[in-house]
């Protein structure tokens, strides 16, 4: 069997109703895990070992009192710290924030803890969300556990890495234009955005306001329904927040697939991906073909330009969201002659490269006389892609691409050069500006390294992503774990 | 010279919307309290909040944006005006821009000289920012060892009217600036409290020779805190700009504090760059779509405006238009004079007492009704006992000092000071004959003709009597005593 801290999150929930586990066994697992396997993957900022156990003295206190606990009770989670947690520092692994300590819990956190959240540790992930690789950290760059010498994907980096190397069961991430399903993806993980609007964003701290969404990061996508189904609903204090109601996912996943009709978007299957990569995806294709669905090639023209206008859009709304650490009232200040020195000092010293770079990227693109050349011509490329995506979504049931268009690199290997690493998000972006839902599904490996399959749906219809993503996985039957080769097996 | 010139003035007004809670967040929006005492994660703009549009707010915008005349926008957009200050949390503030509530409304000022209609480019929503308090001997940032900021006002809902340029004169301006008041108080929308800061009021002004169509270059003038900052400010300005151009100089557009102390505007800071606020639609909010059902809800709920009250005043109380106007400058005085008239006193000597005493007393004191202890039923009882015949004309005078000043019933007053007027005819009869008998001069003056004599004697017995002899009584004994 297995270890413990490699199965997945349902198996586990399984032995613990029937007994054949305690959350503390499990929680002693996996924080033996964590402290063989953190040093070399560098998975977390902050260990939460405190509220870790207090989850487990509440869940074994219900168990014994023969009351479940929930859903999520002495499941060890790893959440990315861009999700405001109560006296617990929520740092964006920015320096900037490196002291701050919340006075409130996210929605989505505190509707984990009333299903018994059992959270391990606050996860690495690059600074304020803006990376593709986890390397953009003022506390280090996580390293991936399939190889050490590569990155985990990014932003959600450290949520990928902790279940990846088994030093969480499942994960919380955020998704803004592929943090979470890249690092999935370079992981060997199921990753999913859900439609905007569907997981509240309150405590969320904010990178792109019009396109972050919470989501999971498991290892499988049966973990993916059940942490999906305890995060989604609507929320009052998010205004952004949609009012539908929240469809049991779990029970969607068994249903048929036959007669659906998957579309691969020309655009996503270009020269810029790499030829293994492209491979596995294609063979995919006749997987979902023997299952019964159809699989054709459609075009969404405007996709070309998704890249372009996702950064413009996403550091024009960073740059005005960022604008309030300023050292006034909280997280660091470095004192200046006056307070316009002040707010200069802390600002240079507090924020990484990249966050000023999309700073100063997002002001500039909202300054008047470049407005209408820049932001106003990035929001119409955004309505002609959502277009795009209607038109395409008469037709199919949902859309497939590769997740990322390369396997896990070096790292290092794009840290000077910007726009090499923009490109790595290329597949991901569209959802994001279209507000739509997309899951990552490993679907095999290239050079050893594990390869994400894409699948996109309609707005609002994460019951037919996540369908078709549990029979391409129950299809291929993909169970690779990293091996101590070069990682962390 | 000056009379070849025109004024050209647009306002910007910022009023506090009187809602319980504050614009994005639950916390109380009341004035005042403990620094940082009236916030919460949201308004004090910490990682990770988002706002939650209150809708009293939005029922209040709307209220005056009907009241004055608005074409409501079917869709209204919220967005981020970005720029670094330290009492505003989140360094933007959620305000409108190109999509806002209401535009293309106006105003029709009644004033003595006639009526002038003001046009509203718009009005708009937006929350206030805190309050820094600059610690050091000068008050001010310059100088100052540190600073502190007060957020208790952060996120307090505030209402933005923007007029069109059409006001041409300080004392327009200053009308303008009444009615819309008196608008918003009838409407329940603002406390409208210039000294508390829940009304602001900056004015753009321009001068152009007289018959001209091309704007002079314009000057923004802020910190005027009363209506009468607002007209001397305006006075000021106006004529520092003609002299300017008549001394063959230029105006500079700039922004220019109005000083109180010194009666003078002085440049507050030279732009010598425009501020790039950087607008773009707030993405944490929904576009603000108002149905129709609601809107006309609120349309049809609209109390009785200063215009109409003034009319019905005038139709219902026989009052003159003056007295309308008057009394329906402010929302508390109308009240006032109607209790006052429902409590039984004539309308029109309701109306005298509330023009004059009354009025002199809070202008004096600089206070408005409402902050005074006397209410309606002092003033009624008042006007009912000169009606009575109890007290004079006079000496109801004296009870209104004293009564404005500890709020005691104008009954007890003159019963505790023994004021009430004598009317007994056998005792006025015996004084106006001690009178007579002692100042023989006078009467010899008025036996021989010079009638006008009568008023000294008649002082004669108001002294005596301390002004509580009935004069009408008084006359007519002493001329029937003299001509007899």
């Amino acid at each position: 069997m297995e270890p413990i801290y490699l199965l997945e999150a349902w198996k586990v929930r399984e032995m613990l109703l029937r007994r054949e586990l305690t959350p503390r066994e499990v929680l002693q697992a996996v924080w033996e895990r964590v402290r063989e396997v953190e040093p070399r993957v560098n998975a977390y900022i902050t260990e939460t070992w405190d509220a870790a156990e207090e989850a487990v003295r509440e869940a074994e206190k219900d168990w014994s009192q023969g009351k479940d606990p929930g859903p999520a009770a002495g499941l060890p989670m790893a959440v990315k710290d861009i999700l405001c947690t109560r006296g617990i520092r929520t740092t964006c692994a920015s320096l900037i924030l490196e002291n701050f300590v919340p006075v409130y819990d996210a929605t989505v956190i505190e509707r984990l803890k009333a299903a018994g959240l059992t959270m391990i540790g606050k996860a690495n992930m690059d600074e304020f969300a803006m990376g593709s690789s986890t390397e953009n950290s003022y506390f280090g760059p996580t390293r991936n556990p399939w190889d050490l010498g590569r990155v985990p994907g990014g932003s959600s980096g450290g949520s990928a890495a902790a279940v990846a190397a088994g030093e969480a069961l499942w994960a919380l991430g955020s998704d803004t234009g592929g943090s979470i399903r890249q690092p999935a993806s370079f992981c060997g993980l199921v990753g999913m955005k859900p439609t905007y609007g569907r997981v509240s964003r309150y405590g969320l701290v904010a990178f792109a306001s019009s396109l972050d969404q919470v989501g999971p990061i498991t290892r499988c996508v049966k973990d993916c329904a059940l942490l999906l189904q305890l995060i989604c609903g609507h929320d009052p204090k998010d205004s952004t927040s949609l009012p539908e109601g929240v469809p049991d996912f779990l029970a969607s996943l068994e249903g048929d697939v036959r007669g659906m009709r998957a579309g691969v978007p020309r655009e996503l299957m270009g020269e810029g991906i790499a030829p293994g990569v492209k491979r596995i995806v294609v063979s995919c294709f006749e997987v979902l073909e023997d299952l019964g669905m159809k699989v054709e090639e459609v075009s969404l023209p405007h996709l070309d330009y998704a890249l372009d206008a996702y950064y413009i859009i996403a550091p024009a709304e960073a740059s005005s969201n960022l604008a309030r650490y300023d050292g006034v009232r909280y997280g660091l200040r470095v004192e200046g002659e006056d307070v316009l020195d002040m707010y200069s000092r802390t600002r240079a010293r507090g924020f990484g490269d990249e966050v000023k770079r999309r700073i100063m990227l997002g002001t500039y693109a909202l300054s008047a006389g470049y407005y209408e050349a820049y932001y106003a011509q990035a929001q119409k490329i955004r309505t002609l892609i959502i277009g795009d995506f209607r038109r395409a979504f008469e037709r199919c049931d949902v859309l497939v691409s590769p997740t990322s268009p390369t396997v896990a690199f070096r790292l290092g290997e794009r840290l000077e050069d910007p726009l090499a690493m923009y490109m790595s998000d290329i597949c991901t972006i569209p959802v994001n500006l279209a507000g739509l839902p997309a899951i990552s599904v490993p679907c095999g490996l290239d050079q050893g390294l594990p390869v994400g399959f894409q699948i996109m749906g309609k707005l609002l219809d994460e019951v037919t992503v996540l369908r078709v993503a549990y029979a391409l996985e129950q299809a291929l039957g993909f169970r690779a774990r990293p091996d101590s080769s070069k990682g962390v097996g | 010279m000056m009379e070849s010139w025109e004024a050209v003035i647009g306002l910007e007004i910022h009023a506090e919307l009187k809602t319980a809670s504050k614009m994005f967040c639950p916390c109380d929006a009341s004035f005042g309290g403990e620094p940082n005492t009236k916030v919460c994660p949201v308004c004090l703009g910490l990682p990770g909040v988002l706002p939650v549009l209150n809708g009293k707010a939005v029922e209040l915008a709307l209220r005056l944006a009907l009241a004055l005349n608005c074409e409501i926008l079917p869709r209204a957009l919220f967005h981020r005006k970005n720029y670094f200050y330290p009492d505003m949390p989140k360094n933007y503030q959620i305000s409108q821009y190109d999509q806002p509530l209401g535009v293309r409304g106006h105003l029709e000022v009644e004033t003595e000289e006639g009526s002038f209609r003001v046009g509203i480019h718009r009005v708009h929503m937006e929350e206030d920012t805190g309050k820094t308090v600059h610690v050091g001997e000068s008050g001010r940032i310059h100088g100052a060892e540190y600073s502190l900021e007060d957020f208790n006002r952060a996120g307090v809902p505030l209402l933005e009217i923007v007029t069109e340029p059409d006001i041409r004169s300080p004392e327009q301006a200053k009308a303008f600036l009444q009615e819309l008041k008196s608008i918003m108080e009838h409407l329940e929308v603002s406390d409208c409290r210039m000294e508390e800061g829940s009304l602001r009021c900056d004015a753009n002004v321009s001068v152009r020779p007289k018959g001209s169509y091309i704007m002079g270059v314009k000057t923004e003038i802020k910190n005027m805190n009363s209506f009468r900052a607002l007209q001397r400010a305006l006075e000021y300005e106006i004529e520092r700009q003609i002299k300017l151009l008549e001394s063959g100089g230029e105006v500079v557009q700039e922004t220019r504090h109005w000083d109180a102390d010194s009666q003078m505007t002085t440049p507050l800071r030279t732009k010598e760059y425009a501020y790039d606020y950087r607008y773009f639609q707030e993405p944490d909010l929904v576009p603000l779509e108002l149905d129709r059902d609601f809107m006309e809800r609120v349309r049809a709920s609209l109390p009785e405006l200063p215009s109409q009250r003034r009319r019905r005043f005038r139709e219902q109380y026989g009052l003159p238009a003056h007295d309308a106007r008057v009394l329906t400058s402010s929302k508390a005085m109308g009240d006032f004079f109607e209790e006052v008239v429902r409590l039984g006193a004539p309308p029109k000597a309701a109306s005298n007492w509330m023009m004059g005493e009354l009025s002199a007393h809070l202008n004096a004191q600089n206070l408005e009704v409402g902050q005074i202890p006397i209410g309606p039923a002092h003033l009624a009882e008042l006007i009912d006992l000169i009606e009575k015949g109890t007290i004079s004309g006079k000496i109801a005078k004296e009870v209104f000092q004293e009564m404005v000043d500890k709020g005691e019933m104008p009954n007890s007053i003159v019963e505790r000071r023994g004021l009430t007027q004598i009317s007994d005819q056998r005792e006025l009869e015996r004084i106006v004959r001690e009178v007579v008998e002692t100042n023989p001069g006078p009467v010899e003056d008025y036996r021989k003709g010079k009638t006008q004599a009568i008023g000294f004697l008649v002082g004669q017995v108001m002294k005596r009597t301390r002004g509580r002899a009935n004069p009408g009584l008084v006359n007519e004994l002493l001329r029937n005593l003299l001509d007899g």
